[in-house]
């Protein structure tokens, strides 16, 4: 490990940061267009050709605004919070691959992925704990009711939801036998995607990466009539930002497991037997898993406009009293399936 | 092999950077006039009654000791998957034992309505 | 001075930090923020030595799990920053010191029979031992029988919670 080796990594780490950076400014305007099509209106139109720009305006009106920490909040914690909530939502992509063969780069090979650790899975879990504390601190840190209600509820539900992500994923590494996600991605060649062999297991996770997420129909810790703000009441201009950047970071990296998981990662089925070179492979392998990606942001952002929201007892029965079953029974059934086929 | 951990340290460092960078942005690039109104605690217009930090339900404290229970669970089944097929049917067993035992315990703590949410 | 050992002294240091700032804090909120500092240095510690997994499980369970708990409680009980207590000097407040350095001195010497004198050779095993599938290949052919008793443990917890917070319940 020395100089280059860095030198590449951190080449990596920034190429993924602009990308979802950049990813983050597009989710934000196909949201807005996607909500103003469903509901039969026009969405931003007016900044840039379709509104393309709107993104980039609302940023930097929000960094131009004034930065109110309320009297009574702890400051320190209160400024802590939204840099663990982008913390984590960065931190995780760093374990997902993106293609399956290495590229020269420098005279050194370069696998596509940041971090190739084998615990890869338990890697994104633990990541996802400490994502927690970023809305409970910050419900706390502002010393204020509704913050503080709302930090709580949000904390609770994604602990709650985390078992369910948790058990899922048993499935997935016992057909696997591995925890690295290089590995998972290579087991899923030609039609055996996991989405196949774990249907269930994908539909608990699925669900269960809306309610990590905070995304509807989970939305409740942040809805606007309930409370008023809830963990972000009173967060103003670019602290404000950075938790709708980590919320829309979350959701990008939760789509990138998902499609990691279950729908194949980069593989593209039957690619092998075009006999293209390998820098070719690579891009094209980029495009499958990043048009993977967008078709679950696209689904992310469907769904909250389309379903009603949970309330909170219902939201909490169902992950404890439906999905955790269900994710147990899943990991039975896989296991008996499994011994005698 | 645990140079592979090494740009999982990077990775962390730059996220932080670029959090508390941005996080303090705006309190760089922005005004900073406060007054009364806008540093006092947001209430719906109305002025905060009592502090925030009054005893809340103990419901949250359940969920979060069943979470921990649960979490230990899930981490004790992450080697027996990642072993599943060298442990045949032997190791299965042992696992339908284990999540029996725990189930015990679910059934009872739902129907003791300690996760019953009104 | 390799690398690993740099880094070991990196980590070592952040964790003696941390543990002190969380028993010197007023706020209890920022004690719990610093052990959650120090699990996560202990972590690192942990991969130090090739012990992925117990690396892993240590930001899953602890920093992830029982800290959320820790942090809860906090919420829910409003602690507030401590007072400071008067004590008078007797021979029980100095017996606290006393007894942690005995501690450290015990624990020093059985590391240094065990290991025979020297602190920074790490077992060429470990690199085997510390891989999830080693583990999983262990605890569930050696080691059962601790295995089975962990979840009579976990439900013992389970039904001591559910009696703990009891008076809530209809």
């Amino acid at each position: 490990m020395d100089v280059l080796d860095i030198a590449i990594a951190l080449i990596k780490i920034v190429v993924m940061f602009v990308v979802v950076l950049l990813t983050v400014a597009e989710l934000v305007y196909t949201e807005r267009k996607i909500s103003a099509w469903i509901q039969n209106r026009v969405g931003p139109n007016r900044v840039g050709w379709l509104g393309l720009l709107q993104p980039y305006a609302d940023v930097v009106k929000l960094l131009l605004k004034e930065d109110i920490v309320p009297a009574a909040a702890n400051r320190f914690i209160h400024t802590l919070a939204p840099v663990i909530s982008i913390g984590v939502a960065f931190s995780t992509l760093a374990v997902i691959p993106i293609a399956g063969p290495t590229i020269t780069l420098f005279g050194r090979t370069v696998h596509m992925v940041i971090a190739d650790v084998n615990v890869g899975i338990l890697y994104v879990l633990a990541l996802t704990s400490m994502g927690v504390y970023g809305l409970t601190l910050s419900g706390w840190a502002s010393n204020n009711k509704y913050s503080l209600l709302g930090g709580l509820r949000s904390a609770a539900q994604m602990i709650s939801y985390e078992l369910s992500m948790g058990l899922s994923l048993i499935g997935v590494i016992m057909i696997t036998g591995s925890l690295q996600l290089t590995d998972i991605v290579h087991h899923q060649h030609g039609w055996m995607w996991n989405l196949v062999l774990q249907p269930v297991g994908f539909i608990t996770f699925l669900v269960a990466s809306f309610a990590e997420t905070n995304r509807a129909p989970f939305d409740l810790p942040e809805a606007e009539p309930e409370l008023v703000g809830g963990y972000h009441t009173e967060y103003s201009s670019f602290k404000f930002a950075l938790f709708f950047l980590a919320e829309y970071a979350n959701m990008i990296t939760s789509s990138a497991v998902i499609t990691t998981l279950y729908l194949g990662g980069w593989q593209v089925p039957y690619l092998e037997t075009f006999g293209l070179s390998d820098g070719w492979m690579v891009l094209v392998q980029i495009l499958a898993f990043m048009l993977k990606v967008a078709f679950l942001l696209f689904f992310f952002q469907w769904v909250r406009w389309s379903v009603p929201r949970f309330r909170y007892d219902q939201l909490m029965n169902l992950g404890w009293k439906v999905m955790l079953p269900l994710a147990i029974a899943n990991i039975v059934l896989t296991g008996a399936l499994l011994l005698f086929l | 092999m645990i140079e592979s951990y090494i740009p999982i340290f990077l990775i962390l460092a730059v996220a932080v950077v670029f959090g508390v960078v941005s996080a303090n942005m705006s309190w760089l690039l922005g005004p900073q006039r406060p007054n009364r109104a806008k540093n006092s605690t947001y209430e719906s217009g109305m002025e905060p009654v009592r502090t925030a930090h009054d005893r809340f339900s103990v419901k949250y404290y359940m969920v979060a000791v069943l979470f921990i229970l649960f979490d230990i669970e899930v981490v004790f089944m992450y080697p027996w998957a990642v072993q599943y097929r060298n442990l045949g049917l032997y190791g299965f067993v042992e696992m339908v034992v284990f999540i029996g035992i725990l189930l015990v315990g679910f059934v009872y703590v739902i129907k003791k309505g300690a996760l019953q949410w009104d | 001075m390799t690398f690993e050992t740099i880094l070991f002294y990196v980590l070592a240091l952040a964790g003696i930090v941390s543990a002190l700032l969380v028993i010197t804090r007023r706020n209890p909120m920022h004690a719990a923020l610093f052990l959650i500092v120090n699990f996560v240095a202990l972590a690192g510690i942990y991969l130090t030595l090739h012990a992925q997994f117990v690396a892993i499980t240590q930001v899953l369970v602890y920093a992830g799990a029982i800290m959320v708990l820790v942090l809860f409680v906090i919420m829910l009980l409003n602690l507030q920053n401590e007072q400071d207590l008067f004590e008078k000097r007797s021979w029980r407040s100095y017996s606290g010191p006393i007894l942690s350095l005995l501690l450290l001195a015990l624990l020093l010497r059985t590391v240094a029979f065990v290991s025979g004198g020297s602190f920074d050779r790490i077992s060429p095993e470990s690199e085997r031992i510390g891989t999830v599938a080693n583990i999983g290949q262990q605890l569930f052919t050696a080691f059962v029988f601790p295995f089975e008793m962990a979840s009579l443990l976990l439900l013992a917890a389970m039904v001591g919670a559910v009696i703990l917070a009891k008076k809530r319940f209809p």
